[in-house]
Order: C-alpha cells, then structure tokens, then sequence
C-alpha cells in the first residue's frame, strides 16, 4: 500500500525544500532519540561489567592472582573445556537438526509452513525453568525415552546428570536460534539455480551441494555463532539437568559468587568467559555477511 | 526432489518438531497428576495443584511481582527502544551501525556474568529485591528485542509520507501520531511483547537480585523445583501455556484480518 501511494506524492511536490528542512530538523535530533536508550546500557550493562572486571583484579589484593588461580587450576581448566566442548556438541545437534528442517520450511506449501513455523515458536510460549523440569522428567531413568527405549528391548541409557542429557535439553532451547536465521537466508535463495545446475548436467547430490549450500552458508554460520555464543553463557539447563561431571563455567561462577563470596574469584571466571564471548563473535562476524546482497532484492 | 527423499525430509521434519514441543507438551498432563510426584505418566486426575497455585500465598504473590515487572518493563522498553529505533534510522549508516551493534550487546552477554554485576551494584545501592531493581534490569535487557522489531518496520515505512504530512501542513507532531505512529504500531506491538515476555521469563539476574519479599515466578519455580517434586511447577507451566497460546492466536487473527483489509 505504502509503496503505490508515495510516487505519486514526490512527483507532484517539488521536494527540495522540504528535503532540506528534514535534514536540518533531524541533524541534532538522532542522537537525542538514542540517548535514553545507551544511558540505559552504560547504567545497568556498562556498570555491572565494569565492577566484574574490576573486582577480578582488585580483591582481595589488586594484581593479577586470580586469573594466575584460574589458568594454574586443572580443575578450572576442565570446566573451561567442557564448556567449550559441550557448546560445540550443542552447535553441532543444532546444525544437523535444523538445517533439513528449514530447507524443508522453504520448499512446502503455505500451511504446512504456518504448522513448522509454530513447532519453532511453541519453544518460547513456555517458561524456560518449566521447559526444564520437563527435560528432567523425560529424561530420568524412569522416564519416557528410557521407557521408549526398553519397549523396543535396548537396555536403557543412564540420560540425567549426564553430558548428553545437558545436550540433549540444550539443544532444544537453542534450536529455534539456528532455524530462524536459516529460513531467513534459505528463503532468498532462487529454487532455478539447482534447477540451472541439474540442467546443465549436474546430479541432484552435486546440485544441492555445490549451488543450494555455498548459498545458504550466511545463515549457517549467523545461526551457529549465536547457538555456540548462547551455549557458552547457559546456566539454567545445566544446573539441572547436569550433575557433578557436567558443570559449566557459569554455575562455577555463581558458585564463587553467590556460595564462597569470592567476588574475584568469580570476577576473574566471568571476564574469561567474556572476552571468549566476544572474541568468538569479532572472528565470526564477517562470516555472517550475505556476499550478493547488493543484487535485484526479490 | 524426488519422493523417497521427500518422505525421509518428512520423517526426519516430524521428529525435530516433536523434539522441539515434546517438553512443553509433557507439562499438561502431569499437571492433573493426584498425587505429589512428577513421574511421567501420572497417575489419577486432580484440580489440586491448579487450586494450589491461586491460594497459596508464596505462589500468587509470585505472579502478581511478575506481572507487575512485566508490565512496567514492557512500557519501559517500548518506549526507550522506539525512540532509539528511531534515531538510529534517521543517522548515517555507519554511526548507526556501530550503535546498533552495542544497543544489542545485552543479547549476547553471558547472563551469569551479567547477573553477578548487577548483583554489586545493587548491593552498593540497596536495589536488590526491589521493584526499581528488577525494572531497570529487566529494561535493559528487553531494549534490543523492541529496538529490532520496530528497526524492522520503520525499514519497510516510506519516511516520504511523513514529509508528505509536513508539507501538506501539519505539524511534526500530528505527522509524527496520524501518519508514522500508526504504521509502526505493529512493530510496536511485537516490541512490547517480547519486552513483556523477555522480563516475565528471566531468571538468571533475578536469581541474584531476588529476596523473600521479592520473588518473580520463574524464581518460584526453580525454588520449587530444586527443593520437592511439587506439581504445581506443571500446573503453572500450563496455565502459562494456554495464555500465551490464547495471546498468539489472537495476534495471528487480527494479523490475518488486516491483511485481508
């Protein structure tokens, strides 16, 4: 609607004095408008990380001896790890359940779509704590996928407080970060270039692989950097569906915090993994970038 | 695509969305269960746990603080995040750009990280278990899910037609509520939403910031959880289900309506 109606009006309006006087008006304005916005940041964001950092330096004497106890520590060192690699696995789970799914989202019919769009947002409709408890009901030793896994005669698989239960309910909460970028992505890419390439002799294997993912890749990576970043910083999914061997680097956090009341301790761990977290997102950023976006947009 | 491949997208489709609502589905019949136990399935059928979320103090008075977080956040945010939306939209790209970036940190930051900050500084400052407190924590986290959403529709709004307003006569204001206001509140809307959602679900800040006179209700429920096998956990997470279901639906209706129009 918006788009038939404005010719018309720059056409019959000679735009140039009031072109003028926009700019003007909006020169000093912008800044403004924004400015409550980032007073908000620097308050409750700015502050807080600033303290964190500090603390991690200054208690209880200032130098470097908690980051000397974090890296010297085996045990540190491990959570450290583990975080990274059961980040990694979560990416991983995410990217081979959601890549077919939001290819399949771009190729069904407008009904089907609405139906595998709400499976995505039913995730966020219900509490995440809640979400949760109800992992840990599934996946207990008496629970309903060891059940399952009885009734088809396998002997059952020890899932709560273990890595693979964490991933499994992780995975989960973080799916729907993979799928929506990817969507985003899949649904710009023309069907007529795997088409293009079939026709030109490609099998319909090398046509998906060599056309369809190069072209999706954007939303591959944008999807994954958010699931791995978000993974890294989980506490809730952990603490309850881990056990001892599965602690992550966020509830040793709290743990220092809240419990030992070690503020630099913690303070120290925190800022590890906020630089991991920034560092991460500085590299892959660029990955991220749809390289043909200047092109007709369709 | 060829139907044996079809069929096995189809198959391997359906398993990733069942993965994906089996844990919220699971909820609503353990919310019935008669005795006092979350073992899957239940057994027997009760309203007891549903009577017991609204009679027992430490339940209701839960909702009602997270409501009235909520509520406040979600006015907050909206605003804060449309004037911001708004400014960035109206600066050169590359300022813009950099601000965009850094006015949706609070998305990314690790929340343990995040919550342990504010915790210190609400400590030097007498916030924790405050209402100010939880807003203001709340605020800036809902800030960049407002800011995108409204960011969306002003990049599909024609800014000519305000212009067009100006030129014709009216005022910035009365351009600014007859013409731009009304063309954005959808964004607006989602905005608020997802602020009102970002601040009812939260935890982790408000694990830190929490004290027995201030307790929100995801706070309750990992109190509860981690503490007994209480099944008013499942009764909650459902009454939270049909209400967001209900919310939905009716955004989607009117959503369709107006399309129709």
């Amino acid at each position: 609607m918006a788009a038939t109606a404005t010719p018309e009006i720059s056409r019959s309006r000679a735009p140039a004095d009031a072109a003028g006087e926009r700019r003007r008006w909006f020169r000093g304005q912008p800044f403004w408008l924004v400015a409550p916005a980032l007073l908000l940041l620097l308050v409750a964001l700015g502050l807080p990380l600033a303290i964190v950092t500090l603390r991690s330096f200054s208690e209880p004497g200032w130098g470097l001896q908690n980051y000397v106890w974090f890296f010297g520590s085996p045990v540190n060192l491990t959570v450290l790890q583990r975080t990274f690699t059961i980040s990694a696995w979560v990416t991983l789970v995410c990217v081979v359940a959601g890549y077919p799914y939001a290819y399949a989202m771009t190729i069904v019919g407008p009904r089907v779509r609405l139906i595998l769009i709400l499976c995505v947002l039913v995730p966020f409709w219900v509490s995440g704590v809640v979400r949760t408890l109800a992992w840990v009901i599934l996946l207990q030793d008496s629970g309903v996928i060891n059940s399952m896994i009885r009734g088809v005669g396998l002997s059952p698989i020890k899932l709560i407080r273990t890595q693979t239960g964490v991933v499994i309910g992780m995975a989960q909460v973080l799916l729907p970060f993979m799928i929506l970028p990817l969507y985003a992505v899949m649904k710009t890419i023309d069907l007529r270039l795997m088409q293009a390439a079939r026709s030109l002799g490609a099998s319909p294997a090398r046509a998906f692989v060599q056309v369809y993912v190069p072209l999706s890749l954007p939303g591959l990576y944008a999807g994954a950097i958010i699931v791995f970043i978000l993974a890294l910083g989980f506490y809730i999914t952990p603490a309850l569906l881990g056990g001892p061997r599965s602690t992550m680097l966020s509830t040793l956090i709290q743990n220092q915090v809240l419990s030992l009341l070690n503020w630099g301790k913690g303070g120290a761990m925190g800022v590890v993994l906020l630089v991991a977290t920034f560092v991460l997102l500085a590299l892959a950023a660029p990955l991220t970038r749809q390289p043909h976006k200047t092109g007709s947009r369709r | 695509m060829r139907l044996p491949a079809r069929i096995l997208l189809g198959l391997f489709c359906l398993l990733v969305a069942v993965w994906l609502i089996a844990p919220t589905i699971v909820v609503v019949p353990m919310s019935f269960n008669d005795k006092k136990s979350l073992a899957f399935p239940p057994s027997g059928f009760s309203w007891q746990w549903y009577q017991n979320f609204f009679s027992n103090p430490e339940w209701s008075s839960s909702l009602v603080s997270s409501l009235k977080v909520a509520v406040v956040t979600a006015v907050l945010a909206t605003i804060i995040g449309t004037s911001a939306a708004f400014g960035l939209d109206r600066m050169k790209s590359r300022v813009s750009g950099v601000l965009r970036a850094v006015l949706i940190t609070p998305m990314i930051v690790p929340g343990v990280v995040l919550a342990v900050g504010i915790y210190a500084v609400y400590l030097d400052t007498q916030l924790v278990g405050t209402l100010t407190g939880f807003v203001l924590a709340h605020t800036m986290l809902a800030v960049p899910f407002v800011i995108i959403a409204v960011s969306a529709s002003l990049e599909v709004f024609d800014k000519r037609l305000e212009t067009a307003a100006i030129s014709l006569g009216a005022s910035r204001l009365t351009a600014f509520r007859t013409v731009t206001l009304p063309l954005i509140a959808p964004g607006m809307l989602s905005g608020l939403l997802f602020a009102f959602v970002t601040s009812f679900d939260e935890i982790i800040v408000a694990l830190f910031i929490t004290s027995p006179y201030l307790k929100t209700l995801p706070v309750q429920i990992f109190s509860s959880i981690t503490r007994d096998a209480d099944p008013t956990v499942a009764a909650v997470g459902t009454l939270l289900f049909i209400a967001t279901s209900l919310v939905i639906g009716a955004g989607l209706l009117v959503g369709s309506r107006q399309r129709k129009r």
